[in-house]
């Protein structure tokens, strides 16, 4: 059993046993609540530069299959895991988890007490920490406290498809989409195909004029990591498109979008990754058990020009406003988290567009949301929104 | 949208009495319901027959009525209330079919009751399968295919449609009574005949066998405005085919991808929809095909259920709370999360953390019934287990059942599977069994590959894997030979107790313990929090396991660490939870912090607001021990919990654990008979002929100075386990014989643990007595006079009390002989005495310084909560001061008589002699108030589900001695009105004296013999003297008839006389109805 470590920056040392490939990662430690879906988890883009905990003990039980992948490799910089199942069991299985670590040069750390570290990472924030075999606490402190911080990296570019690339619908094409691809999982993709979409997906690097030059019938913004606000360029297609053409963004695409409108960011405590969070619509007061992964959110008061008040007690809709002007007119908030208060959810009311700070394609998580693909396409004409 | 206005009062119905499949787990859901509905202002009105019950205890209902659950006592009730609502989700299958029979029979509509939780509609749709088929195809959710029949020729039809193999399952019953999986034709007649008999509606199921197939749960809340949440996922170890309540099972699910999950999920969820689950918890369970991932539902529960109990306490999500306060209109996201007090009940919980439950079973009690698991439940029990891993969390589980194992195998009780062949064990490992957990242990320790044992077992190779890990440490541990810091760390992180460990290295524990705190080897506890850490957590509710990080923080006030009493089981039940539960409420209320350790997830002490503190822990020694240290606790109290933890009291003292009350040599002085007997002549009470013996040779010497019949028991058991009368040499020799036979298995040795030889004292009638004293003075609780003779295990017995034919000298004699042992045992707390009384002569027969299983009936017989008062007494309370405190007045009048029944588990060992003994085997008991003992035992029979029949026939068979007693109670019975049948001898005896009664053939002596006459339903009652313990096959064929047709059967003249009075005492009276509150005003 070859020891690993994992430091924090600020000087908190685990250890545990090395079970990816020998070497020092790098990132952000986040902690994911997930008590499935650890292979969508690592393959998930929106986790670059993150060296992701899973909470659940045990990982690996039930192996990888590629269809579960959600990029072409592993964006995450390393895992951490109490317990690495060294034999899975399920039909669907096509391979191990170590093996998947180990062919995508992932560092990975089991054995270790990761109740502990997602304690620290709760009372303490999100943080920088290095990992690695074979090294000591102390190199491994030493780069950990020198390692950059995610505020105000570019993350989606280098994540995003380098080459455009096209889900073909399922049955009769009812529409076009154009993906702009900041991080993008591959459910998204084949929500929005099997709906009878065709989507094109470009890189995170494409203008507004690439993107109406394929006369899609609407724009859809992806997943992503990281921090919104260096967007600039993104924000500015955004802002080039917000009333020419329906646009649903998620996630990542949700902060781009908010921030075309004028509205500003900020960076969570630790964060929400996990798929057990509730989320209430506010049109009627039903709550979606939703996927999360983001650590920045929209701040909507911004545009009201005041600072959001204090949760007391549990999280009412007034922690939110109930409707702000933003630079295309009039937003209104639609969605609530219900642990934190935070924006969910925005629609603009005067131009057609929308965006959900959640995963409705899970994987992995919860299916809840998945009506608001149905939404998209109602938004964008095709079909009504009903649920 | 807020609480309902519209609504004031609300009718809870509980459970009844503990029955496999129905146990303690809705005690836990009631009273959750019942404090948080009074907390929100409505008026709670409760019927419960089970004593035994936290929410049966006045205070936390307005009107609490000790009745039957029936139809026509419900009905009754509801006159007299007029309640605005009633809840029928949280007291199990029972409450769900009395409120089903209410509404099939209009009474609800007509008394214009609103069902809230769960309509009518939805109850018929969840429980009628044929229904549930149905509305699951509607919505694109796949079931078994599958028919249903009402009688043996659409039964035939169908299984040759479906093709076999085929379940079979009656409709309406709980806990799968009457399935089964046939393989063929020949198989199918009889499970089918079965089933059809067993369904109160004469309907079975027959279906598509998914046995073998792997086995899920899902537990959803629901709310009115349509949210769903999914509170716990549950995978089952043992595939389909076991019943889930005899299953291992593990949380959360954990092999399943996401994208298989989130589809049940998905499904679960519109089940609960379509079944139209207004609000609150169902459970959903799933087969999967575990090659190609096909998907089926099986069955919905729309109530709170057991595994609803498991969910709660492996989550920390307090679902039956949730589902009351949804059922009166809250939304789940108007709920706070208890635990973080931050975030809203609309969210799943997320573990970070493994549990395993496993159940506990007494085959042993049964032993015509064979050790065989199958689609009919017939656990007594279950412990469950918190590990960060599933390897931890399965070798605690192991360790908390208190079978005698200390973990998976490397113990002492692993050497009668070693010595298996090969060929047996694989045989045995392919049938489910009780201890198939331990055969699968030492297959793989044998090298079965986990791919063998799979095929052979259909258990997930995962799981089997996972336990290989262990077997695997296990080698390297015996390798290394002696302890090593870094093996014993990585054998503990494993869950291995320092009992295997000293196994494995021929140490002693305590060398063990010694090893691990010197090298720092310590265990930490961590939260059950709901949320994986994400959110800081307020509840201080822990679980132990090897981690860097301990959580527990210092506190300032006194703290007490009260001991539970561990999985249910026939002899130990409900009844102990309640006196710790009682103890952890009133030294809460006495200042001190109260710490509560126990590993029974169906229990009210395991609820997390219960106590300060709760450590979900086994109940070892080692496990204690470690407890204590991290609490401190400046007391132990361990008279409350059963046999459980007066088993560790000693160790536990001697490590240094400050014991509260009594002590444990004291306790010991009790137990031990040289040492009690020598007490009992010093102080002049007379006990019966007795003596000790530890060879076979010395109990013939001791049986024939005595003289027969003598009653043999080994000694240190609880529940009368393998306690027999026995009439001669050669069956002395038997029963020895049988012993020694199971010595490793039960763990009796007779040179250790000896046997004990009492005259057997005929004809007498057995006195139990609670008391507490407290240095200076004694209070007693409570006399009660069992129904049966003696001879009859108390447990078993129905009692009364007041005593209704003790003579007042007899009466006399006892209290002074109580008060007498109290004080030269020195006892600080409760004490309970069995008498044998002739007359005016009372003989003691055990004397023991703890809290009995009468100590919540006689609480309330009497309106003196015992186990409060003995709690504080413990800690140096006097009577009088907590006279002064208002905890209690002294017993003056009695306002009523109580009758306690005890509910027998026939149904689910068909193939069990019903005839009483001294063994236990009741799993339950119920509890009847009249004026008078009559209606009071009348009321007790109608609670325990076999009502005493007013017209009709009653079949008479008495034995040879006890014929001249028959004839009294034939002239009686036929005095009332009923008409009497009888076996050829009886109805002889009776006819000379002028009864007439109707003789009927022995069994198999000709056409209409009795058991035609009781199949065929001609008989309303049974009354059946065994002939001694030989001749009984007749009797054994008659009892089983009854026993299966829910026919009521009275086995001892005591009891047939008991019935006669309760005839006499006016039958009208036993269906009126009062509260608890009302007999108490």
């Amino acid at each position: 059993m070859s020891s690993a470590f994992l430091v924090t920056a600020d000087g908190e040392i685990f250890e545990g046993r090395a079970v990816g490939v020998a070497g020092v990662r790098v990132g952000e430690a986040v902690f994911n609540t997930s008590m499935t879906g650890y292979q969508e988890v690592l393959s998930d883009p929106s986790y670059a530069g993150q060296v992701v905990v899973m909470t659940s003990p045990h990982i690996g039980n039930y192996g990888v299959s590629d269809y579960d992948d959600q990029s072409a490799r592993p964006a995450a910089r390393g895992l951490i895991v109490r317990s690495l199942s060294r034999r899975h069991s399920n039909w669907r299985a096509e391979g191990t988890l170590a093996a998947y670590l180990r062919s995508h040069d992932m560092v990975a750390i089991a054995d270790l007490d990761t109740r502990r570290l997602t304690r620290h990472l709760r009372d303490r924030g999100a943080m920088p920490v290095a990992i690695g075999a074979g090294v000591g606490p102390t190199e491994l402190a030493e780069l950990a406290a020198e390692a950059p911080r995610m505020e105000g990296q570019d993350l989606a570019t280098g994540v995003s498809t380098p080459e455009p690339y096209r889900f073909d619908p399922d049955g009769d094409p009812v529409g076009r989409v154009v993906a702009v691809d900041l991080g993008m999982k591959r459910d998204i993709g084949r929500r929005l195909a099997s709906r009878g979409l065709e989507v094109r997906v470009l890189p995170a690097t494409c203008t507004a004029e690439d993107i109406l030059g394929l006369d899609p019938t609407g724009v859809f913004l992806t997943n992503g990591p990281g921090d919104p606000e260096p967007l600039e360029h993104n924000i500015d297609t955004v802002r080039a498109l917000l009333g020419a053409i329906p646009v649903f963004g998620i996630c990542l695409g949700h902060q781009v979008i908010g921030l075309a409108l004028g509205a500003t960011t900020f960076k969570l405590p630790f964060g929400h990754h996990g798929g057990n969070h509730p989320v209430r619509r506010l049109e009627d007061g039903r709550v979606e058990i939703t996927a999360q992964n983001h650590g920045f959110a929209v701040d909507l008061w911004s545009l009201a020009g005041r600072e959001a008040p204090e949760q007391d007690g549990l999280a009412g809709p007034d922690l939110l406003p109930r409707q702000v002007t933003g630079d295309f007119g009039e937003v209104r908030p639609t969605h609530q988290n219900l642990n934190d208060g935070t924006l969910e959810g925005l629609r603009c009311l005067d131009i057609p567009a929308m965006s959900v700070q959640y995963h409705p394609e899970a994987a992995p998580g919860p299916h809840d949301a998945l009506g608001l693909f149905d939404d998209f396409l109602g938004l964008m004409g095709l079909g009504t929104a009903e649920r | 949208m807020p609480k309902r206005t519209d609504i004031e009062s609300i009718l809870v119905i509980g459970s009844g009495p503990i029955v496999i499949g129905q146990a303690c787990e809705f005690d836990y859901s009631g009273t959750q319901a019942a404090k948080v509905l009074r907390s929100e202002g409505y008026r709670v009105i409760l019927v419960n027959s089970n004593p035994a019950t936290i929410m049966t205890d006045p205070e936390f209902a307005d009107a609490t009525y000790l009745e039957p659950i029936t139809p026509e006592i419900v009905a009754r009730i509801l006159e007299r209330e007029s309640p605005d609502a009633l809840l029928p989700t949280l007291g199990g299958q029972t409450a769900l079919n009395v409120t089903a029979d209410l509404a099939r029979s209009g009474v609800i509509d007509s008394l214009g009751v609103e069902l809230i939780g769960a309509g009518f509609d939805a109850i018929e749709r969840a429980e009628d399968r044929g229904l549930f088929k149905e509305t699951m195809a509607a919505v694109g959710i796949e079931s078994p295919r599958s028919r249903y029949a009402r009688s043996m020729e659409e039964a035939m039809a169908a299984a040759a449609d479906i093709g076999y193999p085929v379940m079979v399952r009656p409709s309406y019953i709980l806990g799968g009574g009457g399935t089964g999986v046939a393989e063929d034709e020949v198989a199918f007649l009889e499970i089918a005949r079965r089933g059809l008999a067993a369904s109160p509606v004469s309907e079975i199921l027959v279906e598509e066998s998914v046995v073998g197939w792997k086995e899920y749960e899902l537990e959803v809340m629901a709310d009115r405005r349509g949210n769903a949440v999914i509170v716990c996922s549950i995978e089952n170890l043992d595939p389909m085919g076991v019943h889930t309540g005899d299953s291992i099972t593990v949380a959360p699910i954990q092999t399943l991808s996401d994208r298989e999950y989130q589809e049940m999920r998905n499904e679960a969820i519109t089940c609960l929809r379509a079944i139209g689950v207004q609000t609150g918890g169902s459970n959903v369970q799933f087969a999967v095909d575990p090659v190609t991932g096909r998907r089926l539902i099986i069955e919905m529960n729309p109530r709170v259920s057991r595994s609803s109990a498991l969910a709660s306490k492996a989550t920390g999500f307090p679902i039956a709370k949730i589902a009351a306060l949804l059922a009166v209109g809250y939304t789940l996201d108007e709920i706070a999360n208890d635990i973080t007090g931050a975030t809203p009940a609309s969210f799943e919980p997320v573990l970070d953390y493994t549990v395993v439950k496993i159940p506990r079973f007494d085959f042993a009690k049964f032993p015509m019934a064979p050790d065989r698991l199958g689609t009919s439940m017939r656990s007594v029990g279950e412990a469950m287990a918190i590990g960060r891993t599933f390897p931890e969390a399965l070798q605690k589980a192991l360790r908390s059942l208190e079978t005698g194992r200390q973990g998976l195998n490397a113990d002492p009780g692993e050497r009668a599977l070693r010595a298996m062949s090969d060929r047996a064990l694989d045989e045995a490992v392919a049938v489910p069994s009780s201890g198939r957990i331990f055969q699968l242990g030492e297959a793989i320790r044998r090298g079965r590959t986990v791919e063998s044992l799979a095929r052979s077992t259909g258990i997930d190779p995962w799981f089997l894997d996972q336990m290989a890990e262990i077997d695997e440490l296990r080698t390297e541990l015996e390798a290394a030979g002696s302890p090593r810091s870094d093996l014993v760390r990585e054998a503990k992180r494993m869950g291995f107790s320092d009992a295997q460990l000293a196994y494995l290295w021929g140490e002693s524990e305590a060398a063990i313990r010694r090893f691990r705190r010197a090298n720092g080897i310590r265990p930490t506890y961590k939260r059950v929090d709901t949320c994986a850490a994400e959110f800081e957590a307020r509840t201080p509710y822990f679980y132990s396991t090897y981690e860097d990080e301990s959580e527990v923080e210092a506190t300032g006030r006194p703290r007490v660490v009260i001991l539970g009493s561990g999985p249910n089981r026939i002899g130990q039940g409900i009844e102990f939870d309640y006196c710790c539960v009682h103890a952890s409420f009133a030294l809460k209320e006495a200042g001190y912090e109260t710490v509560m350790v126990n590993c029974n997830p169906e229990t009210v002490s395991t609820d997390y607001d219960t106590s300060d503190r709760l450590y979900f822990e086994p109940l070892t020694v080692e496990d204690v021990l470690e407890i204590c240290d991290a609490e401190d606790p400046v007391a132990v109290v361990v008279q409350l919990g059963g046999q459980t933890p007066l088993n560790l009291a000693g160790r536990l003292e001697a490590n240094g654990a400050p014991i509260a009350g009594t002590s444990p040599d004291r306790i010991d002085a009790a137990e031990d008979r040289e040492r009690f007997s020598a007490l009992c002549r010093q102080l002049g009470i007379a006990q019966p002929p007795h003596g000790t013996a530890t060879s076979p040779g010395e109990a013939a010497r001791v049986a024939s100075s005595i003289g027969f019949p003598v009653l043999a028991r080994p000694s240190y058991v609880l529940g009368g386990r393998a306690m027999r009368v026995v009439y001669s040499g050669d069956e002395l020799d038997d029963y020895l014989a049988n012993l020694y036979g199971k010595d490793q298995q039960a763990g009796f040795d007779l040179a250790s643990a000896p046997v004990l030889i009492d005259r057997f004292l005929e004809a007498a009638v057995e006195v139990d007595v609670d008391a507490i004293y407290d240095g200076a003075e004694l209070l007693v609780g409570g006399i009660m006079e069992h129904v049966e003779q003696a001879g009859v295990h108390s447990g078993d017995s129905a009692c009364i009390t007041p005593p209704p034919t003790l003579s007042t000298a007899a009466r006399r004699t006892i209290v002074e002989a109580t008060g007498d042992l109290a004080r030269a045992l020195e006892v600080r707390g409760l004490i309970n005495i069995q008498f044998a009384v002739r007359g005016d002569d009372v003989f003691l027969l055990e004397a023991n310084p703890r809290g009995s299983r009468t100590v919540p009936f006689i609480s309330k017989a009497k309106g003196i909560p015992l186990a409060k008062i003995a709690s504080r007494v413990m800690m140096g309370a006097k009577l009088e001061d907590l006279v002064a405190e208002g905890m209690y007045a002294a017993p003056g009048e009695p306002r009523f008589v109580a009758c306690k029944e005890a509910v027998l588990p026939w149904d689910r060992f068909p193939e069990e002699d019903t005839l009483l003994g001294p063994e236990m085997r009741a799993t339950g008991e119920v509890m009847g108030i009249g004026p008078g003992p009559g209606v009071a035992y009348s009321k007790a029979m109608m609670a325990a589900g076999s009502g005493i029949p007013e017209a009709g026939t009653v079949f008479l068979s008495f034995a040879d001695p006890d014929k001249p007693a028959g004839a009294r109670i034939g002239e009686a019975l036929h005095g009332l009105g009923l008409h009497l049948a009888a076996s050829p001898g009886t109805a002889a005896f009776l006819e000379a004296r002028g009864i007439p009664a109707e003789a009927v053939p022995k069994v198999g002596e000709g056409p209409g013999d009795t058991v035609w006459q009781i199949d065929s339903g001609r008989v309303d009652m049974v009354i059946n003297t065994p002939q001694g313990r030989r001749a009984r096959g007749d009797g054994r064929l008659m009892r089983r008839a009854a026993s299966s047709r829910g026919v009521p059967i009275v086995t001892t003249v005591a009891g047939a006389e008991a019935v006669i009075r309760s005839l006499r005492g006016a039958p009208e009276a036993a269906y009126e109805v009062r509260s608890l509150q009302d007999w108490h005003r």
